[in-house]
C-alpha cells in the first residue's frame, strides 16, 4: 500500500522547490530593492588593520607604543645627515612637509626614467643621483627607517597611484603575477587573498592583501620590513622560489596592489602580528 | 646613536598614579642563534633597565635573552615631586642609553 504515499511526497517536494525558488528570487531582488538608486554601496575592501586584534590595533595607533615609530625617529635623524660626495642631506633639497602625499603615489615611473620604482627605489635614486652616495641595501635598517619616516608623513591620506598611462602595462603585469599559480603548493595570490580572504589560515585571518600600512613592524620579524619582504614571505609560504630583492616583479605586484587599494586610507607605519 | 621613545605625562597632581612607558631600539640578540655562516651570533642583550625620579630609583628590571627585540616597558609610579624622570638601559657590548623627561607635580 505505498501508492497513496507517492503523491504526498511529490507534493512536499514541489512545495520545497517552490519555496526555494521564491526565496532565491527574493534574494536576487532584495539588494536592488533595498539599495536606493545612485547610493554608494559600502566599500567591501578591508585593511589588514581591521583584521587584527584590538590590542594590536591600539599598539599601531599609539605613537608611543608602535615600535615602527623607533624607525621613524631614526629616519628623521638620517633625513638631516649628509651623505655621499656632495655632502648633501635629504633636507638639502626637500622639506618634511613636501613628503606629505609622496608614499601614497608609489610605485611610479620617475622623470627621465622608463622603469617603475617604489619608494625604496626612489630613496636610493636620490642617493645615487643627487647625493652621489652608494645605494642602501634592500631591507637594511637605514633604508627602512628613511622609508618609514617618509611614509609617516602621508598617514591618513587616501592611496592615490598616479594616472601615468605607462603604468597600465606594469599594473597588468602585476595583476597577471597576482593570479599566477606558483610554487610546490601551486597557489596564486588570488586564491588566498581574493577567493578565501576572511577565512582562516593556521588560525589567523587571511587579509585581503591591501598594502595600506607598509613599511610594517611585524612582531614575528621583531623588525621593520617592506612590502617586498612580505611578498617574499608569501612566495616562500607557497614554496615558490622568491625573486631576488631587486627584481622587477615585486615593483609590478606593488603597483597592481596599490592600484587595487586606490582610495583606501594609508596607515603607515603599521604593526602586524 | 640610540633611539628611545618615552611616553610620560608632562604634569601630574601630587599623589597621582601615572603610567610611564619606554620603548628602545635594540636587537636583543639571544646568543643562541646561528648566523648565515653557521657560527653562533654572540649574545647582545640589554641586561638592566633602571628608572630614577630625581635620582631616586623607582623601578628596575633585569632583562633575559627571551625578551624580544626593541623591548617595550610600561610601569606605574606615584607622582611625588617635580623634577626629572631618567630612564637608563645598560647591557652587553658596553651598551648604555639614557633618556630623561621633565615632570611638573602640583
Amino acid at each position: 500500500m505505498r501508492l497513496p504515499d507517492r503523491p504526498a511526497r511529490w507534493a512536499v517536494g514541489a512545495l520545497l522547490a517552490g519555496v526555494f525558488a521564491v526565496s532565491f528570487a527574493l534574494a536576487q531582488l532584495l539588494p536592488h530593492a533595498v539599495t536606493p538608486a545612485g547610493a554608494q554601496a559600502p566599500d567591501p575592501r578591508r585593511s589588514g588593520t581591521q583584521d587584527m586584534g584590538e590590542a594590536l590595533q591600539r599598539m599601531q595607533a599609539d605613537d608611543a607604543a608602535n615600535p615602527a615609530m623607533l624607525f621613524v625617529q631614526l629616519g628623521e635623524q638620517l633625513w638631516s645627515r649628509p651623505a655621499g660626495t656632495t655632502g648633501k642631506a635629504c633636507d638639502g633639497c626637500h622639506t618634511v612637509a613636501d613628503m606629505k602625499g609622496v608614499a601614497v603615489r608609489y610605485p611610479a615611473i620617475p622623470r627621465g626614467g622608463d622603469a617603475p620604482i617604489d619608494l625604496e627605489g626612489r630613496i636610493n635614486r636620490c642617493r645615487t643621483e643627487h647625493q652621489q652616495a652608494p645605494a642602501l641595501a634592500p631591507e637594511s635598517r637605514d633604508l627602512l627607517a628613511l622609508e618609514a619616516f617618509v611614509a609617516r608623513q602621508s598617514r591618513g591620506l587616501p592611496i592615490a597611484p598616479p594616472d601615468d598611462p605607462r603604468l597600465a602595462a606594469v599594473r597588468e603585469e602585476g595583476a597577471a603575477l597576482y593570479r599566477l599559480r606558483q610554487g610546490q603548493l601551486n597557489l596564486s595570490c588570488a586564491i588566498c587573498h581574493d577567493d578565501n580572504a576572511g577565512q582562516k589560515l593556521a588560525g589567523v585571518v587571511i587579509p585581503q592583501a591591501h598594502p595600506t600600512a607598509y613599511p610594517i613592524y611585524r612582531l614575528e620579524w621583531q623588525a621593520l620590513g617592506s612590502l617586498k619582504r612580505r611578498l617574499r614571505n608569501c612566495l616562500v609560504g607557497i614554496r615558490a622560489e622568491a625573486w631576488p630583492l631587486d627584481a622587477a616583479p615585486y615593483v609590478a605586484l606593488e603597483a597592481y596592489l596599490m592600484d587595487r587599494a586606490r582610495g583606501m586610507r594609508y596607515e603607515a607605519p603599521g604593526v602586524r602580528p | 646613536m640610540t633611539n628611545v621613545l618615552i611616553n610620560a605625562p608632562k604634569a601630574a597632581r601630587k599623589g597621582e598614579v601615572i603610567e610611564l612607558k619606554a620603548l628602545i631600539l635594540h636587537p636583543m640578540e639571544t646568543g643562541f642563534r646561528p648566523g648565515t655562516n653557521g657560527t653562533i651570533i654572540p649574545r647582545n642583550i640589554i641586561e638592566r633597565f633602571v628608572a630614577t625620579w630625581n635620582g631616586v630609583e623607582i623601578f628596575s628590571m633585569a632583562f633575559s635573552p627571551a625578551i624580544s627585540a626593541n623591548p617595550f616597558v610600561s610601569f606605574f609610579a606615584v607622582a611625588s615631586e617635580s623634577g626629572r624622570i631618567t630612564f637608563r638601559w645598560t647591557g652587553d657590548e658596553g651598551f648604555s642609553a639614557e633618556e630623561s623627561v621633565a615632570i611638573e607635580v602640583a
